[in-house]
């Protein structure tokens, strides 16, 4: 017997077809939005796999040269849209960099704690999402259920749900609430009466308590589910240094064994924020992953994830005490009309997806002459075309879904 | 490593023509680079080993125009684009940004755009970036792989962020404005 038929693969590689051009996208579900893939397959693999961006182009960044920077902070929100409070810290901290403000005690931990919420709803997203595309519904069913109660915190705290806009230049819109009613989502979960009105922070407290024992079972019902690590172990592995190479930045990042995070090692404006929190850093290769996974394959990627919504609850946890000892107000004014000086800033921030920055030219009038933000997700999704390259069709939504793109950071 | 040395550190090998000054003023300062060094100079900064910039975070234009001539006594920048690169080390985490600075046209001609060499051999990420500053901004990246539209139709015309583009009256029988 030859070793052809011993080795299954080989005997499917030798079988050739005509080659084919497959459109995947825009409107695929399992591309997360509107991206296209332009896929060369022969047969069931896929040869070279082109994607195709700017469906959602809504020119941001030519919308900001006419606005004010705080106008701008609503048009952040529609960028990462499943991480709003994250993009409006970004561009707040930009401008705020500029200036030369730093905002106060009480803001920097009010910002903390939003903005690690925002990391753990941004998370379930992924992870819920991530599930789907491999063909698994209940996990996202889970994830949008605990999601809808931090989205309800949010409408408690700035009453909008999705679209924010509320970290804003020199601290938050609001200060947060004393006394909540409980959402229905958690009252149902906890068996309580529905209605009933409780403390912020017990709340939120509540929450956190269930969601952590939650976290088990979504390791259960996916990371270690012996189907899951079949469709991601081993697939789409991104090397150490084309991970740097392309700039990928993030989980991505973190997935390749790069040890690599801003909130310990950005800008000190960023850090400080930070300055007094326990926290780590989770980055691959973990000790107790599968023994298929392989150093930046899909599961990697994803277990940063799951590992990074840990790390944000005891973040969150944390925050709380120091924000109630800190003194003085939410917010220092920041008027519309402020002019930006002639100067021009840079800040990357870690938001859920890598690192998103903002490039702020001021030019002495309050609009400045030029916004960019360079998105995570732009970066991440570029090297789509090397990963899928070789890989049976379907398993380019597996090696996409792992990249956990949101269309509307990329086309701005 | 600070800008004062890395400045230092980039004269010495390449020269005051292809090295320009590090504004000290600025919050972020900038080291400015000749058109025709940028590659060298990002291979230099990448591979060196006290510098080991090996991280493109992002690479854009910026067009510095004032169309409004009532404004444009005001101004106080000459017209020309810029090409802003920001770079970070992962491993010695620092950062540094450099500029090109361009012509607004190639030989003042209006309509052909200013050409700086590709960095996309240096930084993989800079294929992407450059794609969109070509795109929006309308600078054409010379041995670039795939120099085409990455954002607007291939078939758009104009260049977005340009401060003097002219929004389209319409496009493919779709009215704008």
């Amino acid at each position: 017997m030859s070793m052809q038929i011993e080795d299954p693969r080989i005997v499917e590689f030798d079988v050739q077809t005509d080659e084919m051009l497959v459109n995947m996208g825009p409107q695929h579900p399992s591309t997360h939005g509107v991206l296209r893939l332009l896929l060369r397959t022969d047969g069931e693999i896929v040869h070279e796999c082109t994607p195709h961006i700017g469906y959602l182009h809504r020119s941001a960044e030519k919308i900001g040269e006419n606005l004010a920077a705080p106008q701008w902070i609503p048009y952040t929100d529609r960028m990462d849209y499943l991480a709003a409070m994250n993009m409006n810290l970004g561009f707040a901290l930009t401008v705020e960099k500029m200036v030369g403000m730093e905002v106060n005690e009480k803001a920097k931990h009010l910002r903390v704690f939003i903005a690690e919420l925002g990391r753990v709803a941004s998370h379930l997203v992924g992870m819920g999402a991530y599930g789907l595309d491999l063909g698994t519904f209940s996990p996202f069913l889970y994830a949008f259920r605990e999601r809808e109660i931090i989205l309800d915190f949010f409408e408690e705290v700035c009453g909008a749900r999705l679209t924010c806009s509320y970290l804003t230049i020199g601290g938050a819109t609001h200060d947060l609430p004393e006394e909540i009613e409980i959402p229905d989502g958690l009252s149902a979960l906890l068996k309580m009466d529905k209605g009933q009105r409780a403390p912020f922070f017990n709340v939120v407290e509540m929450f956190l308590s269930w969601l952590e024992d939650r976290i088990k079972e979504y390791h259960t019902l996916l990371t270690r589910n012996s189907i899951f690590i079949k469709r991601t172990a081993g697939i789409g592995v991104l090397s150490r240094e084309m991970a740097i190479s392309y700039g990928c930045t993030g989980p991505v990042l973190r997935g390749s064994g790069v040890d690599y995070d801003l909130r310990r090692d950005g800008e000190a404006i960023y850090t400080r924020m930070y300055e007094g929190y326990d926290f780590q850093i989770p980055v691959a290769e973990f000790a107790d992953a599968p023994q298929e996974a392989v150093l930046g394959d899909n599961w990697c990627r994803f277990y940063v994830r799951m590992m990074e919504v840990v790390q944000a609850i005891r973040l969150v946890r944390q925050s709380i005490p120091k924000y109630l000892a800190a003194e003085g107000s939410h917010r220092e004014t920041f008027k519309f009309n402020t002019k930006l000086p002639k100067d021009e800033v840079y800040l990357e921030t870690e938001a859920p997806r890598g690192q998103m920055g903002f490039y702020v030219v001021g030019n002495g009038a309050a609009e400045p002459l030029r916004v960019r933000a360079k998105s995570s997700c732009f970066c991440n999704l570029s090297i789509t075309d090397k990963l899928c390259e070789g890989v049976p069709l379907a398993d380019v939504p597996s090696v996409v879904g792992s990249l956990d793109i949101v269309m509307g950071e990329i086309d701005r | 490593m600070d800008i004062q040395e890395i400045h230092s550190l980039l004269l010495e090998k390449f020269g005051d023509s292809a090295v320009g000054q590090a504004p000290v003023e600025a919050t972020d300062s900038w080291i400015q680079v000749s058109r025709d060094s940028i590659v060298e100079v990002g291979a230099f900064l990448r591979d060196n080993e006290r510098l080991r910039f090996d991280h493109l975070n992002d690479l854009c234009g910026c067009d510095y125009l004032e169309p409004n001539e009532k404004k444009a006594a005001k101004f106080g920048h000459d017209p020309h684009v810029e090409v802003v690169y920001q770079l970070s080390s992962i491993e010695l985490k620092h950062r540094l940004k450099l500029k090109v600075v361009l012509p607004r046209w190639k030989n003042d001609e209006e309509g052909r755009l200013p050409e700086v060499p590709s960095v996309s051999g240096v930084w993989g990420i800079a294929d992407w970036h450059e794609r969109e500053a070509f795109d929006l901004v309308g600078i054409h990246f010379q041995d670039h792989p795939n120099l085409r539209r990455i954002l607007c139709p291939e078939d758009w015309e104009g260049h977005a962020l340009r401060k003097d583009y002219d929004f389209p009256l319409e496009y493919h029988g779709v009215r704008g404005r």
